[in-house]
Formats: structure tokens, C-alpha cells, sequence
């Protein structure tokens, strides 16, 4: 039911054109890895109530992937912004520090 | 008794009668009643039986909180059961009958549970269930499923239709009294986008029935002139007979809109469900009046104080001539003056108060009521009706100190808000101690995307219960929502003083046992007062636990009449103060929605898009058993003449072996990658290699998801330097395009490849046979022989006049061409093969001969062979993967310890020892039991046919030690009977050196 901006084509587009894809920025870890690491990859996920940083497909629209950053407390939208990063925008960031003072910041 | 009244009846249109029927009675109401004021007009006041105890249940409200008067309401494709009386309206010939009773309403045999109401206690269902066992089984079980059950289920298709619409506007406003009709002024007034939506088919609410005054005229005529002014608003939409059912996310609003309840049969949609979207919403829902817990407050007769003034005033219906009025605020009185007023006698008002000396009680007394304060209700006498009231002291243990006949009881124990709204998406209450009430707190609303308040509550529902207080504040909530500051002033209304109730959770408050175990709290579910304490006393502390176990709340109201009072009663139990206990959480919707409107008009024959071949019409013609395959619709198989399903499949596979067939494959998964980086895409995607594949060439591949699981398989193509084709399932053409997405735009952006699903751009035509090649060259164009065009090689050229592009691949095992020609001539192309296949017998078949024929082969089938918890190397296709990768998508997963384990199930072949098929989810059994006292097993059947080329049956498996534990002879379960023998083979039943594909 959320609505998220499409930082590509600019629509504003809710549930009937949006498909989730979880949280945002993950760094993979294939072969060589320790059985830790490949663990944390694969099923460790943040579960914070407040701040989170998650995946989103304009899946019924113009089919790209992008990246939110939300409140999952109060639903408030932080920011949309392009998938191919692998950090959030630091205006975004800044952005985020200053609604909620106590966010200990991307990590 | 109850009756209609000569005059009056604001909302009725007396010039128009309407017939209707309840259990088989002819009777008559007006155009304006509802089914409740019509039943009621006729002196209808049992309606139904209590869920548990099936005690004798009437009216209580007249609104959307009625617990009790649902009925099972038309007849055939129009029979609807739990129909709330109270919010249905009559229409002519509508035919009513009661439910949740037997054999009869008058007589009930159920009633028996009253009499064993001392073991039916709360927590009655948790007990049952735990021991003892047989007892739940053999003896609650059936006579609770003979005698009860909320309604019957229809038996017939609706016969109507519903439709969905979607609108947005800047500020919502549900509820259309005069807090709504008030803010609707200031939003439309500021120029925004307004939509106003009140479930009730008038406006106004609650303010005429009480008297109000507003603007120094009777609040009837400010409603009718706001209304018209709101009309002409061009930005203002109006909706009467329209819920607003549930507020989600972002200002999401669903709301069911009753467009032909009340005329079934003309042709309208009978409902349709908004999808609303709105920037703010202002929830002016108003309150709802809470009951008063006495002994004997369920026996019909005795309800709402607020209701038996609607009834008085909008309907022209007593609901007694003789009605005690008891209460613990002022409000109440106006009931007694109402009723006063409509020349019916109220002996008594019972106010539990010390005192009541306000306007309201003055004006009562002056009007030679009889008030008696700090008095209560001891007891209601009476079964199937009121006969009387036994008085005490509130403030005593129920010593009745005077009788007093009466055929109907008002009861008022305070308002509470209606919050779900608010509450729907997160905003806070709090307990507002004066008023004795939950209320919204308006420094923790729930919030939107912008951080916002996302819903303003006015109103009463923001727990201003009095005219004078509820105008400004929904002018200034309205003013909030739409952004602007409020210009002009809010209708004022004429005040009118009113003393603060005093909160009264149980009557009289020292109530012994006796008086509490008669003291209901939930009616519909035959929640008591006693049996929230008996929780309480077991340890449940909770609120929602409580909710659970004595399943307070959980009726068809949805604990609209009582939550409140139940969770008083949880509190003063455990001896903590209520806004501690606090209150289960509000979900939507805030009444029931149906179905039908939900499913809107996907049903029948559009319930979902279908995806056909352009083959899809020959099937057809030619008596094919069509099978859904994802949204696809294939061909099972083609019987002929009085063949059974199995037959034609059958018939079909013998023809292919020896001869030739055609199998429509249109609906396999094709995606093209293209780019420079294309090649070392599919590296990555691919457990092999397919960078290194030859332009021509052909190569089966499989994909695994990251954590080392199959999840797809296919032939890939390579079309030119830096373009491939990608086959995939045919379920799994969109799901496998995205996965490609996800990690080209996710993970490997700065990758040049571009991807394309052309699935349905190409239709495909798999020739199979030993005769195959004869059919492809009798229709000539190109050069089709083996050594021009060997197996897993294709080529491009013309067939029949048509363009087409010619795979050498098999998943039949014999030998095979599969085609791909634009979709605009694939039944073209298939009518020619067909026309030239003639003189070799050829068939067309269908996707269980094509399972059947790939299992003889011991081909694996992505859902059969898999399902998720599977890898490529349990399945023995160690051959496909790559030992020189560094890297693929699920070689870190596969590396996991559990997935290496020698002791995995993996693949093999079945041959039962008698011939027999083994059943569909077989187990291979293994000796003892497991922890939980169940047999072991060490393997499952995972594809499982009767092979009529080799004449019995075959079945594909895994089993723990796979293809070394080949000559053993192990067990499968049968769901009935002995286990079946069967020994471990090859899993490879037909031409093992695969001469027949090759050739
Ligand atoms: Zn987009």
C-alpha cells in the first residue's frame, strides 16, 4: 500500500506496480567465503523498527530496480534513489540523521 | 410489546408500504426502515439465539454495533446469511428468516447449554481441546456443529454482480454527521479535493435524534442546507450508503459502497468497492454507547439507551410501553424525555449516580419522571422478554429493595469513540479519565509518507461528545487536514449542560457470583462478566490473550458494544487501572465487507487473464484436455472417440515412438541476452559454461538460486557473437527474466547485457519421432540431415514458405526438431507438419505424454524432480556443472556442509517387483521410528507413471545413497495396504545410449 516514487521514470507508483525485493545493500559473498559470512549474506537481515534501506521494483511500470529508505515505525519516505550504489546517497543519509537524531547511521 | 407509533417517524415514507416476510409471517414496514425498526414495528424483538448457550437474543443497538440481529435475508442466488439488521434497509418483498437456532426460534433445543452454562465457562474451546480428547471428538464436536453455526452458507452462485473504482482526493472524510458535513465545508471551502463518505443512506447522524441546535435552528435544517451548499461544490464528492472499511498505508482507503442492497434484482452492481487514495483523511466517525453490565442485560428488551431513541424518533417504533431508563450520565435522559414525549410511560430512571441534578435529569423530573439516583439494576426478570426490574443500591451487593414491571430496559453505560480509523494505520489512544474513555492522542497520529499526521479525528470521535464542542473541533481537524488555516467560524451550536457520568463496570458494584455470572458482555459469543474474571484468575493478563481465550470481542461485532467493558472488568481483576490493560488492536474492516465485492468482477470466465498459443484453437477443435499450466492453457492430451485420459496418452506415446508426433511447446520460456558481457552473464547464471558455446550450437543448463537450490533448466542457443537464447520452464519465462534483472541492475550494473523475453513472440513446434525428419523434408526449404544439422545443433532457414529456426534437441528421447516461427504462423506452420505427417500416422500430443515419454527417458522435470530444497548434484547432473568456474550463482551454497553430505536422497530409478505403478507422494519406508513416534523413511517417489512403451510402470526417486544403492529392493508407503516392492535401477528405462535422439 505504500506509495514510492520511481526514481527512474518519476511515477509515483503504489502496490498494483511495485514488487519488494528486501533489504537494500547487501554485499555478496560467493565462493571462498567463510561459512559466517556466506550465513550473514544469505539469511541474516536487519528487522529494525525505524530506518531501513530496502529493495523495490517498478515491476508493472518501467521494470528497474531502485532503493528506499523508509521508516518502518512511521512509514515515512526518507528517499528513492537508483539501485546501482552500494551505499545510500550521503544527502539522503544527512537527510535521515536530521529526522531522527538518535538513526546511528548506515552501517 | 414493541409497535409502531401513529405519527412521527422522521426518515419513514409512509405513503409507501412494503410487504415483506420473517420466518414465513407476512409483514409490513415503510419505505425508510430498516430491517431492525420493521421487525421491531411488528413487535419482532426475539431474532435469534446466543452462539454458545443459545439463550433468546433481540435488538440492542441500531447501528453497525448490533450484535444479535442477523439473519439470513433473499432466497437462491440472492440468499445471504448474517445480515445485520440494523444497517440492512427494507425493501419490498424482502424475505428474512432467523438463524442459529434449532429446531426452532421459539424453541430451541441448544437452549440446553444454558442449563450447563456452570461447565461452558470461559477458555469452555482451549479445555475441550486439550483432554480429554475423545470427549472433544466424540461428544462436544458434534453437538456443537448439529446446533450452532453462525448462518447457513449459500448454496446457490450469487446472482449478482459487484464492481471496483478508484478515486484520490485531498482530503477524505469518513462519516457524514455533522462533524463530517462541518469539516467537509472547511476542506471544500479551501478549495481542495473532498470526498465525504457516510454509510448510513442520510446525513446528519446522531444530531436531530438528540435535539441539537445549531445555528440557532433545529439541527435537521442546518444538515439539509450544508448538505446543498456541499452539493455545489464542484470539488466536494458526496457519498451516502458507503464505508469507509479500513485506512492502510499511505492514505489507502477501502470502502464498500451498497448500491443495490436495497432494489436486488435491478440490474445496478449490488456493491462496489472504492480504492481510494487521499492525502489527509479526517475520521468523523462519531461514538458508539457502551451497555451497562446487570444481571439479565441479554434478555431481549433491554438495549441501548441511544437506540431506543432512534427507534422512537426515526422510525415511529416503542419498543416497549413501559421502559426503565438506567444509566450513569445525563444523555439517557433524553431517551426518557423521547419517549415521554411519544406518550409512552417510563415508570423509573435508575440513574447509578449519587446525584442528578443537571439540565436533563430537571427537565426529566419536570415532565413527572420518576428519577431515583444511586439506584441500579439488581436484576431483569423475564425469559424470552422483559417483565420487570429488580432495584438496588449501586453502591450495595444487589438487595433488591422495589420490583417494577416494564416490558424494555434503556441502558447507557457512556460513549466510546469510534477509533478504528485512527487506529487502523497506528495512531495512539489515550484513556481519558473524566469521560471514561479511549480517546485519539492527538500527539501520536498515524503517520504518512511524509512524516504527517495521515488522520485528523473531530468530533466525537475524537471524544467531544456534545454539539457545541464537536462543530469548532472538526472545522479546525478539517482545517489541519486540508492544510489552510480555518476562515470563518464553525456552526455553533446551542449549548447544553451536562453533568460527567460516573464510570459504572459492573451493577450494582458488589455484585456476588450469581449476579456476575448473569452479567453479559460480549452477547453475541455469551461472554460474561464471570468469565473474563475466571480468566483473569487463571493468569491471563493480556488483553489480546484474554480476547483469545474467552473469545470476548471476537463475535460478528467485532467487541464493538463491549471491548470497553470487558476490559474494565480485566483491569479491576487484576487490580491495575484500564489504560494498563489497554485495548486490543482495531483491523479493518470496520464492518464486514463481502467477498463479492472484494473479488469485484474477477470471476468466471475473467478470474484471471488466460495465456493461450496461437495454436491454442486447433487444440480445441481437436477435443483436447486442456490443463492450466501457470496462466497458460496446454494440451493434457486429445482423446478420441470414447478413449479415457489415460488411453489417448498412451495411444500418443506408442504413435510418437514408433512414428512420429507433434507436441505445441509455444509456451516454453525465451529470453535473449544480449552484449558484450553477455557471455560471462550466463556464466554466472549457468552452473556451466556457456560463454565458450559455438555459434549453431545448442547446450542444456541449469540455474540455481543463490543458496545453491534448482530453480530452473533449459537449452541454451547461441544466435551470434554476443547474443544467446535462453529456454527456460514454461512456468518460469517472467520469474527467470526478472532473477536476470535483479542481478544485472542489483549486483553487476556496470555489465553491458540487455535482456528480452520474446516468450510470446515465437510460437514452437516440437516434431518427434523416427519419422520426424520425413515430415520436416516433405515440406521442404532447407537441409534438415543429420550431418548438416547433428543433435544439439540448429539452424535457420525456411519450412512450408515460413521463416523458422530449427532445434536438433529432444526431450522425448527419439529424434527430434523443435521449431520456432513467429507466432503470427504458428498455425500455419503446425497445419502444414500435420498435412505432411499424414502418410507417417502422425498425432498430435499432449504434455502427459511429453512427462511420460521424458521420465522413460529419465529426464528430470523442474516441480517434479525439484522443489526447492533440491541440488543439481542430488540429482546426478554433476556432469552440468562447472569444475572451472570460479564463481556461479549457488556454488557458494552448494558448499555448504549439509549440502555435501554423502548422505543426501538423490536421484534414481523405480521398477516395482509386481509391474504396478507406485502412488503419486510415495515414501521409501526405513526401519523404526523417529522422535515423534513416526516411521522413518530414506527417500520419495518423485515421478511416477505407467510407461506403456515398456509396458509397466516406471518411477523416478530419492532415495538416500541414490545410484549406488542400485539392486536394492526397498518399500514404498501406500496410503491403503501393504507397502509396495520395488527395486533401484537406473533412472535411464528407455534407449540408454540415446542412439534414437542422435540419430
Ligand atoms: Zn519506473
Amino acid at each position: 500500500m505504500l506509495i514510492l516514487e520511481c526514481p527512474y521514470c518519476g511515477v509515483k507508483a503504489e502496490e498494483t506496480e511495485l514488487s519488494p525485493g528486501g533489504e537494500a545493500h547487501l554485499k555478496r559473498f560467493g565462493p571462498g567465503s567463510t561459512d559466517e559470512e556466506f550465513e550473514a549474506y544469505m539469511f541474516a537481515r536487519k528487522n529494525p523498527k525505524g530506518v531501513h534501506f530496502e529493495r523495490w521494483r517498478h515491476a508493472y511500470g518501467c521494470g528497474k530496480w531502485f532503493l528506499a529508505a523508509r521508516c518502518t515505525a512511521t512509514l515515512e519516505v526518507f528517499g528513492t534513489y537508483p539501485a546501482q550504489v552500494s551505499a545510500p546517497p550521503q544527502a539522503l543519509q544527512d537527510k535521515i540523521k536530521a529526522k531522527r537524531p538518535d538513526w546511528k547511521g548506515f552501517q | 410489546m414493541s409497535t409502531r407509533l401513529s405519527k412521527g417517524g422522521r426518515l419513514l415514507d409512509r405513503s409507501k408500504a412494503l410487504d415483506f416476510v420473517f420466518n414465513g409471517k407476512r409483514l409490513k414496514g415503510y419505505q425508510g426502515d430498516t430491517l431492525a425498526s420493521a421487525l421491531l414495528g411488528n413487535d419482532q424483538m426475539l431474532l435469534g439465539r446466543s452462539f454458545k448457550y443459545h439463550r433468546p437474543r433481540g435488538l440492542v443497538a441500531s447501528g453497525a454495533e448490533e450484535p444479535n440481529a442477523l439473519v439470513h435475508l433473499g432466497q437462491g442466488g440472492r440468499f445471504e446469511p448474517n445480515q445485520r439488521t440494523t444497517t440492512t434497509e427494507l425493501y419490498a418483498g424482502a424475505e428474512l428468516s432467523s438463524q442459529n437456532h434449532w429446531p426452532s426460534l421459539e424453541f430451541d433445543v441448544g437452549a440446553v447449554n444454558n442449563a450447563f452454562a456452570r461447565f461452558l465457562v470461559g477458555g469452555f474451546y482451549y479445555k475441550t481441546f486439550i483432554h480429554p480428547r475423545f470427549a472433544w471428538k466424540h461428544v462436544f464436536e458434534p453437538v456443537i456443529r448439529q446446533s450452532a453455526g453462525l448462518g447457513k452458507a449459500p448454496k446457490e452462485a450469487d446472482a449478482d454482480h459487484y464492481e471496483q473504482a478508484y478515486d484520490f482526493c485531498d482530503v477524505l472524510i469518513a462519516g457524514g454527521g455533522i462533524a463530517g458535513l462541518q469539516a467537509a465545508l472547511v476542506a471544500g471551502q479551501a478549495g481542495k479535493r473532498v470526498i465525504l463518505l457516510e454509510q448510513t443512506p442520510y446525513w446528519g447522524g446522531r444530531a436531530p435524534v438528540d435535539g441539537d441546535v445549531i445555528d440557532g435552528r433545529p439541527a435537521a435544517d442546518w444538515i439539509a442546507a450544508t448538505v446543498a451548499d456541499l452539493a455545489k461544490m464542484p470539488n466536494v464528492t458526496l457519498k451516502t450508503r458507503c464505508m469507509a472499511a479500513g485506512v492502510y498505508d499511505h492514505g489507502y482507503i477501502l470502502a464498500e459502497e451498497r448500491v443495490a442492497d436495497h432494489t436486488p434484482g435491478d440490474g445496478r452492481p449490488k456493491k462496489r468497492l472504492w480504492r481510494i487514495r487521499a492525502t489527509r483523511i479526517v475520521a468523523a466517525t462519531g461514538a458508539l454507547e457502551r451497555p451497562l453490565s446487570f444481571a439479565g442485560n441479554d434478555i431481549p428488551g433491554v438495549m441501548l439507551a441511544s437506540a431506543v431513541r432512534d427507534y422512537v424518533v426515526n422510525w415511529a417504533v416503542s419498543p416497549g410501553d413501559r421502559t426503565v431508563v438506567v444509566t450513569n450520565n445525563d444523555d439517557a435522559y433524553r431517551t426518557a424525555i423521547a419517549l415521554k414525549e411519544a406518550g409512552l410511560a417510563v415508570p423509573v430512571i435508575l440513574d447509578a449516580r449519587a446525584s442528578a441534578n443537571g439540565p436533563l435529569p430537571t427537565k426529566a423530573r419536570a415532565m413527572g419522571i420518576r428519577v431515583e439516583a444511586g439506584k441500579a439494576i439488581a436484576k431483569v426478570k423475564g425469559g424470552k422478554r422483559v417483565t420487570g426490574v429488580a432495584i438496588c443500591l449501586q453502591a450495595g451487593e444487589g438487595a433488591v429493595l422495589e420490583e417494577i414491571a416494564c416490558d424494555a430496559v434503556a441502558m447507557s453505560g457512556g460513549w466510546s469513540p469510534v477509533v478504528h480509523l485512527w487506529s487502523h494505520c497506528g495512531g495512539k489512544l489515550l484513556w481519558d479519565e473524566a469521560q471514561a474513555m479511549f480517546r485519539p492522542d492527538a500527539t501520536k497520529p498515524p503517520t504518512s509518507h511524509d512524516g504527517q499526521a495521515l488522520v485528523y479525528a473531530v468530533g466525537a470521535a475524537n471524544g467531544h461528545l456534545q454539539a457545541t464542542a464537536i462543530l469548532p473541533d472538526a472545522a479546525q481537524g478539517a482545517a489541519a487536514a486540508a492544510g489552510v488555516t480555518p476562515s470563518g467560524v464553525a456552526a455553533q451550536a446551542a449549548p447544553s449542560d451536562e453533568a460527567p457520568l460516573e464510570p459504572v463496570w459492573t451493577m450494582p458494584q458488589g455484585a456476588p457470583i450469581q449476579l456476575r455470572s448473569k452479567m453479559w458482555l460480549d452477547y453475541q459469543n455469551d461472554v460474561k462478566v464471570s468469565d473474563v474474571q475466571l480468566a483473569a484468575r487463571e493468569g491471563y493478563e493480556s488483553v489480546e490473550h484474554t480476547k483469545r481465550y474467552t473469545t470476548l470481542g471476537m463475535a460478528t461485532d467485532q467487541g464493538k458494544l463491549s471491548n470497553i467493558n470487558g476490559l474494565a472488568v480485566l483491569a479491576q481483576s487484576l487490580n491495575t487501572d484500564i489504560p494498563n490493560v489497554g485495548t486490543t488492536t482495531f483491523r479493518p474492516p470496520y464492518t464486514p465487507v463481502t467477498l463479492g465485492a472484494l473479488a469485484g468482477e474477477s470471476r468466471g470466465e475473467i478470474f484471471q487473464p488466460l495465456r493461450k498459443t496461437p495454436i491454442n484453437d486447433w487444440h480445441l477443435k481437436h477435443n483436447a484436455y486442456m490443463e492450466p499450466v501457470g496462466l497458460w492453457r496446454r494440451a493434457y492430451c486429445y482423446p478420441k472417440g470414447g478413449e479415457t485420459h489415460s488411453q489417448a496418452v498412451d495411444r500418443e506415446i506408442l504413435a510418437v515412438r514408433s512414428g512420429v508426433g507433434l507436441l505445441d511447446a509455444s509456451t516454453l520460456g525465451k529470453l535473449i541476452v544480449k552484449g558484450p558481457d553477455a557471455g560471462r552473464f550466463l556464466d554466472m547464471l549457468y552452473t556451466n559454461v556457456m560463454s565458450n558455446l559455438g555459434i549453431g550450437k545448442c547446450r542444456y543448463g541449469l540455474m540455481c538460486t543463490e543458496a545453491g537450490f534448482l530453480t530452473d533448466d533449459g537449452v541454451v542457443i547461441r544466435l551470434d557473437e554476443d547474443t544467446w537464447l535462453c529456454h527456460t520452464t514454461t512456468g518460469g519465462a517472467e520469474r527467470i527474466h526478472a532473477h536476470m534483472e535483479d542481478w544485472l541492475q542489483c549486483e553487476w550494473w556496470d555489465w553491458q547485457v540487455y535482456t528480452a523475453n520474446v516468450t510470446e513472440q515465437y510460437a514452437q513446434i516440437a516434431v518427434a519421432g523416427p519419422k520426424a525428419r520425413k515430415v520436416l523434408e516433405k515440406l521442404g526449404g532447407m537441409d534438415v540431415s543429420a550431418e548438416t544439422m547433428p543433435f544439439m545443433t540448429f539452424k535457420e532457414g525456411t519450412l512450408a514458405g515460413l521463416p523458422v529456426r530449427v532445434h536438433r534437441i529432444s526431450f522425448s528421447g527419439e529424434l527430434s526438431y523443435e521449431i520456432a516461427v513467429p507466432a503470427g504462423h504458428g498455425l500455419a506452420l503446425w497445419e502444414a507438419l500435420m498435412e505432411a505427417g499424414q502418410e507417417h500416422g502422425i498425432v498430435a500430443y499432449g504434455t502427459e505424454a511429453m512427462h511420460v515419454m521424458r521420465a522413460e527417458k529419465g529426464f528430470i522435470m523442474m516441480g517434479d524432480e525439484t522443489d526447492g530444497t533440491v541440488i543439481p548434484q542430488d540429482l546426478n547432473l554433476g556432469w552440468a556443472i562447472s569444475k572451472k568456474k570460479a564463481d556461479y550463482l549457488g556454488k557458494r551454497g552448494q558448499e555448504r556442509t549439509y549440502l555435501a553430505s554423502p548422505d543426501r536422497w538423490k536421484l534414481a530409478g523405480f521398477e516395482t517387483l509386481d509391474g504396478s505403478v507406485i502412488p503419486d507422494g510415495a515414501y521409501i519406508l526405513a526401519p523404526g521410528v523417529n522422535a515423534n513416534g513416526q516411521g522413518n523413511v530414506q527417500g520419495r517417489v518423485t515421478s511416477t507413471y505407467y510407461s506403456p512403451t515398456l509396458k509397466k510402470g516406471i518411477a523416478m526417486g530419492l532415495i538416500k545413497g541414490g545410484l549406488s544403492r542400485m539392486g536394492d529392493v526397498v518399500e514404498f508407503s501406500a496410503i491403503t495396504g501393504q507397502p509396495i516392492k520395488a527395486k533401484v535401477v537406473d533412472p535411464v528405462f528407455y534407449d540408454k545410449e540415446g542412439e534414437k535422439q542422435n540419430g
